[in-house]
């Protein structure tokens, strides 16, 4: 609410935000890497189906530093937004409010979002 | 709408500094947002030197001490001193709390006091708290009955639902938890915030109340109430340990149940 004659105090510049925020605002950025991250993996899978000469011209990319950054980021956004997701599941059932508990389930939904993305990375062969 | 950064009009300047009184050895600096709405000119921070060794244990303390030794012109709301009143509420080495209860020792380094966030600043550390106050009275924070009181007696409650009122009677409104939401930050004209909801669900789960069903029906909006995405903050910094985001979650619920 902008007032123009009283000024505004400050948020966003002062507030220590604490790890459930932080995990709040990454739920959405994950969330908007995984819309737009979609169209790049339709795009590939769209290629393999076009014809192979495509698919081949796509795969340099693929195994290039920005191809692997790009997959190593959705997969783990994948896995924080899914991890982040279940957290919500809880509450929305009106569990795991309290402040210890809220601490505990951010800290354990990074650390699985972690595994599953190493996890993901050497089964896939990509490590 | 959300807007990250200050307005104009809002950016904070660097202020003066004011020296510790020659020959205190335990000092600590109090960076201090200050705005004087006669000048003109824009909100800066004061430093403060202060002697701890004349000073009381807590920030209020700091903050009286300065007010009557080194600045008079510093403006801030406080009252009971003991965390009942929840006037002094304000943002302290950034997270909201009472500056009553808030001790010195607990924190690290320089310490930095300003109003409590995304309101508007009247001066210094007070606040325009005009749409909290509406928002929480836009709940209809009393008893609401259609049927007659006993004539014999009061309105009786049993022991366990008095219990349900229990952590939600206790807020002070000093709204720590609401100006230290980002969903209220960015939304406050139709999001009710933390404190205005926890109130909404005392009333709604008092066995005596039978308004249940039209309190539920005021709150059931895209932006009043589900605003709230569990992002923690109001009871991260609840001065009396409630927990408004688990009260908007059973709120959330009763919706869902009753629809059932």
């Amino acid at each position: 609410m902008s007032n123009s004659k009283h000024p505004t105090s400050p948020h966003l510049q002062i507030y220590r935000l604490p790890l459930t925020a932080l995990l709040s605002i990454t739920h959405r950025i994950t969330g908007v890497i995984l819309a737009f991250g979609c169209i790049l993996l339709v795009w590939v899978l769209a290629a393999a189906a076009h014809s192979a000469s495509y698919y081949e011209a796509m795969v340099p990319h693929l195994q290039s530093w920005y191809g692997q950054l790009f997959l190593l980021g959705f997969v783990f956004a994948l896995y924080l937004h899914f991890c982040n997701g279940v957290r919500h599941l809880f509450w929305d059932a009106g569990h795991g409010f309290e402040l210890e508990t809220v601490d505990l389930t951010a800290k354990l939904a990074i650390a699985l979002a972690v595994v599953l993305t190493v996890a993901t990375w050497v089964v896939a062969g990509l490590g | 709408m959300a807007e990250f950064t200050l307005p104009a009009n809002s950016v904070i300047k660097q202020g003066k500094l004011f020296k510790a009184p020659d020959g205190a050895t335990n000092t600590r600096r109090f960076i201090i947002y200050r705005y004087d709405p006669d000048s003109g000119e824009n909100p800066r921070t004061d430093t403060f030197e202060v002697d701890l060794d004349t000073c009381g244990p807590m920030v209020l303390d700091a903050l009286l001490k300065i007010k009557a030794e080194m600045d008079s012109t510093l403006s801030l709301r406080r009252s009971c001193r003991e965390g009942i009143c929840g006037s002094c509420s304000m943002n302290i080495d950034g997270g909201n709390t009472l500056a009553c209860t808030q001790p010195i020792a607990t924190i690290k380094g320089d310490i930095k006091v300003y109003p409590l966030p995304h309101q508007p600043v009247v001066k210094d550390l007070v606040s325009d708290l005009t749409n909290f106050y509406a928002q929480y009275a836009s709940i209809e924070p009393w008893m609401k009955t259609d049927t007659a009181t006993p004539p014999d007696r009061e309105r009786l409650q049993s022991r366990e639902d008095r219990e349900k009122l229990d952590g939600l009677y206790e807020c002070i409104l000093c709204a720590c938890c609401s100006t230290s939401c980002p969903s209220y930050w960015w939304n406050s004209d139709r999001y009710l915030g933390p404190a205005a909801l926890l109130n909404a669900y005392r009333w709604i789960v008092d066995s005596r109340d039978e308004a249940t069903g039209e309190r539920l029906d005021e709150l059931e909006d895209p932006f009043k109430l589900y605003r709230c995405h569990t992002i923690m903050n109001c009871a991260k910094v609840c001065p009396k340990n409630l927990n408004p985001a688990k009260a908007i979650a059973e709120t959330k619920k009763l919706l869902v149940q009753r629809k059932m």
